[in-house]
C-alpha cells in the first residue's frame, strides 16, 4: 500500500516538496490510465481540477487550509454547482445543479480539489453499483466482481489509488459495505454529524455522508473538514465537534469491545468469519476487553429497513415529475407527462422501491407494514442503548461475504438486500459505523465493522487506528489500480 | 397474503408510474418475496411500543423570517425542460383541454 495517504500528501505539500498541482495531475493521470476498465467515474473535470490546484498553489490564504491540495472524488448524488450531477439516474441525466452541497463548500474551504463524480447505484438504491443507469464499476481486486454499493464508484476509486479520499453516502451500509468489498476504510458518521444539504435524498431519516480513505486517521482528517451544524439542514446536529485526529493513537487498552452473542450467521462465509475473529483476537492482545453483548432484534433489521427506506424514498422521489428539472417525456396531458417521465426516467430497482414504499404507506397496509417497522426501529435502537452500557464499541463483520460476481444477485432483489444485514441496524439507530480492512479471502478483501455510541466517532477511529497498526495479513496488489 | 397484478397496478398508479406488462410480471413475484420476508415483523408482539420516525429526539427548527438572497429566476429555470415568460410551462392540466 504505497499510494500516498491524505496525511502524507499534506505533509509533503506543507514541507514544500510538492504542490497541489502535482497531486491533482497524478490523480488525473491515474484515472486516465485505469478508469477505462474500472469505470468508477461518471465525470472527470480535468480543467476545473487543475485550475483549482493552481489557485491553491498561488494564494496565501490556503496555506493553513486543513486539506490543502488533496484531490478527491464525490459520489454523484452530492450536488456540485455547474457540474452535472445525476445520482446515476436517467431522470437526472442532464441536471446541472445551481448550488453546492454543504460538504462540497466545506471541502473547497479546506482547499481539497474535486477531480470528478463517481458511479453509484441509481439514487443509492442497491448494494453492488449495478443499478446505475450508465455503467457498471469493477472491483479493483477482481474485474468480474462488484465493488459493493451503493457508493461503489467512490470505493473503487480510492481502492485503486486514483484518489486518496472520496465521499460516499450511507443509508443502509452504502459506505461500509463497498469499503469492505474493496479494502478501503469507510466511515458513516452519526446521523446529523454531517450536513445532508445537497445530498440527493433517498431515505431522509437514514442518509448520511461520509468518507472513504486508506486509513482511519485520514478519515478523521476528512471528517474534521465536513462535519458540524449547518443552518441549511435542520437535522444536522449541534453536538460539540472534537478534533477527530487528536488522541487517535491512544491505543485500545481498557476499551470494551462488544461482540454480538447469537449474531445472525446465515450466509456468513467461513473465511470472513475467520478474518473477523482474528482481528478481535488482535484487539484483545492489544489490551481491549472483549465483552459479549446482545442485540436481540437484529434479525428483524433487514425487514424493518426494507419497509422504512422505500417508504421514505417513495415520498422523496415524488419530486421527479418532469416539471421543474430532470427528464420530461412528451405527453398530451399533465398526468400522462408525470407517468411517462417517471417510467422512462427510473430504472427497475427504483421503481421496485417506490412501489414497495407506496404500498407500505397506503391506507389499509400502513399499520401492518410501515407502523410495525417504525415500532421495531424503536426496539433496535433500545438494543444498542442497552448494549452500550456494557461496551464502548461493537464489532461484527461488515458484510457476510466478500465481493460477489457482477450479475450474481441482480435478478434476486431479496438476496441482494440480505447482504446488508450487519450494516443496516446502525442506520436505523442513527449510530456511527466504520469498516476497516481485516484480511483477504481468495484475493478479495474482508471488512471488520465497528459501531459506536451516538456522536462517538472518536472511539471507532481510535480502535480502527490501533488495529491498523497491528494487522499483519498479506495485502495483495489490486488487479486494477496504481496502489501497490 | 399474496399481492396481485391488480394491487401492483393500483399502487403504481398512486405513485404515478406506468408499468410495462413485462415489468409488471417481473415485479409481482419479487414484491411477494420481499413482503413475505417483511412478514417476519408480524410475528413479534409490538403492542405499546412507540414508533420511531427519526433516530434522535428532534424539535422543530425555525429561523427568523428575514428575506435573503436566493437563486435568481434565471438560475432556477436553467434546468426546466420547458419555460415561457420566466415560468415553467407544462402540458394541459385538464384532459382534452388545449388552452387551459
Amino acid at each position: 500500500m504505497s499510494t500516498p495517504t491524505v496525511k502524507e500528501i499534506l505533509r509533503s505539500i506543507a514541507a514544500g516538496e510538492t504542490r497541489a498541482r502535482d497531486w491533482v495531475e497524478q490523480s488525473l493521470r491515474a484515472i486516465r490510465e485505469i478508469d477505462g476498465r474500472l469505470k468508477a467515474f461518471l465525470l472527470v473535470d480535468e480543467e476545473q481540477a487543475l485550475a483549482a490546484a493552481d489557485r491553491i498553489d498561488r494564494a496565501k490564504m490556503y496555506q493553513n487550509a486543513p486539506l490543502r491540495g488533496v484531490p478527491y472524488a464525490a459520489k454523484d448524488n452530492i450536488v456540485t454547482r455547474g457540474v452535472r450531477t445525476t445520482a446515476a439516474s436517467r431522470i437526472l441525466e442532464n441536471y446541472i445543479p445551481p448550488y453546492n452541497a454543504t460538504v462540497i463548500d466545506k471541502l473547497q474551504q479546506a482547499a481539497a480539489v474535486m477531480v470528478g463524480k463517481t458511479n453509484m447505484d441509481e439514487f443509492a438504491m442497491g448494494s453492488s453499483t449495478e443499478t446505475s443507469a450508465f455503467q457498471k464499476t469493477a472491483n479493483p481486486y477482481g474485474e468480474d466482481r462488484v465493488p459493493g454499493g451503493s457508493s461503489g464508484g467512490s470505493a473503487a476509486a480510492v481502492a485503486a489509488g486514483l484518489v486518496p479520499f472520496a465521499l460516499g453516502s450511507d443509508t443502509g451500509g452504502s459506505i461500509r459495505q463497498p469499503a469492505a468489498f474493496t479494502g478501503c476504510f469507510g466511515l458513516k458518521p452519526t446521523y446529523g454529524r454531517v450536513s445532508r444539504y445537497g445530498l440527493i435524498a433517498f431515505a431522509s431519516s437514514l442518509d448520511q455522508i461520509g468518507p472513504f480513505t486508506r486509513t482511519a486517521e485520514d478519515a478523521a482528517l476528512v471528517l474534521n473538514a465536513i462535519c458540524g451544524h449547518d443552518p441549511l439542514d435542520s437535522t444536522s446536529s449541534r453536538q460539540p465537534v472534537p478534533n477527530f485526529a487528536d488522541g487517535i493513537d491512544r491505543g485500545v487498552k481498557g476499551v470494551r469491545v462488544g461482540i454480538v452473542r447469537h449474531l445472525p450467521e446465515e450466509g456468513l462465509e467461513p473465511g470472513v468469519k475467520a478474518a473477523v475473529d482474528r482481528a478481535i483476537q488482535q484487539l484483545e492482545a492489544e489490551g481491549a476487553e472483549i465483552v459479549e453483548i446482545d442485540l436481540p432484534h437484529m434479525e428483524y433489521a433487514v425487514a424493518t429497513y426494507y419497509l422504512i427506506a422505500p417508504a421514505e424514498a417513495s415520498s422523496n422521489l415524488a419530486r421527479y415529475d418532469g416539471v421543474r428539472y430532470g427528464r420530461r417525456a412528451e405527453a398530451s396531458s399533465l398526468i400522462e407527462m408525470y407517468e411517462r417521465s417517471r417510467s422512462e426516467g427510473f430504472g427497475m430497482e427504483v421503481k421496485r422501491r417506490i412501489i414497495i414504499g407506496t404500498y407500505a404507506l397506503s391506507s389499509g397496509y400502513y399499520d401492518a407494514y410501515y407502523k410495525r417497522a417504525q415500532q421495531m426501529r424503536t426496539l433496535i435502537r433500545q438494543d444498542y442503548e442497552r448494549a452500550f452500557e456494557f461496551c464502548d464499541v461493537i464489532v461484527t463483520p461488515t458484510a457476510p461475504t466478500t465481493a460477489f460476481r457482477l450479475g450474481e444477485k441482480l435478478d434476486n432483489p431479496l438476496q441482494m438486500y440480505l447482504n446488508d444485514i450487519y450494516t443496516i441496524p446502525a442506520n436505523l439507530a442513527g449510530l456511527p459505523g466504520a469498516s476497516v480492512p481485516c484480511g483477504f479471502v481468495d484475493g478479495l478483501p474482508v471488512g471488520l465493522q465497528l459501531i459506536g455510541r451516538p456522536f462517538d466517532e472518536a472511539t471507532i477511529l481510535r480502535v480502527a487506528h490501533a488495529y491498523e497498526q497491528v494487522r499483519d495479513f498479506a495485502w495483495p496488489k489490486p488487479v486494477l489500480g496504481v496502489a501497490e | 397474503m399474496k399481492i396481485t397484478d391488480e394491487t401492483v397496478s393500483h399502487v403504481a398508479k398512486l405513485a404515478r408510474l406506468w408499468l410495462h406488462p413485462q415489468e409488471l410480471s417481473q415485479l409481482v413475484p419479487q414484491l411477494n418475496d420481499i413482503l413475505e420476508y417483511a412478514a417476519k415483523l408480524q410475528s413479534v408482539s409490538l403492542d405499546g411500543v412507540e414508533p420511531t420516525s427519526h433516530p434522535f429526539h428532534e424539535v422543530n427548527v425555525v429561523r427568523s423570517d428575514v428575506p435573503r438572497e436566493s437563486l435568481s429566476r434565471e438560475e432556477a429555470l436553467r434546468n426546466a425542460p420547458d419555460q415561457d415568460q420566466g415560468m415553467v410551462r407544462v402540458p394541459a392540466v385538464l384532459e382534452g383541454g388545449g388552452g387551459a
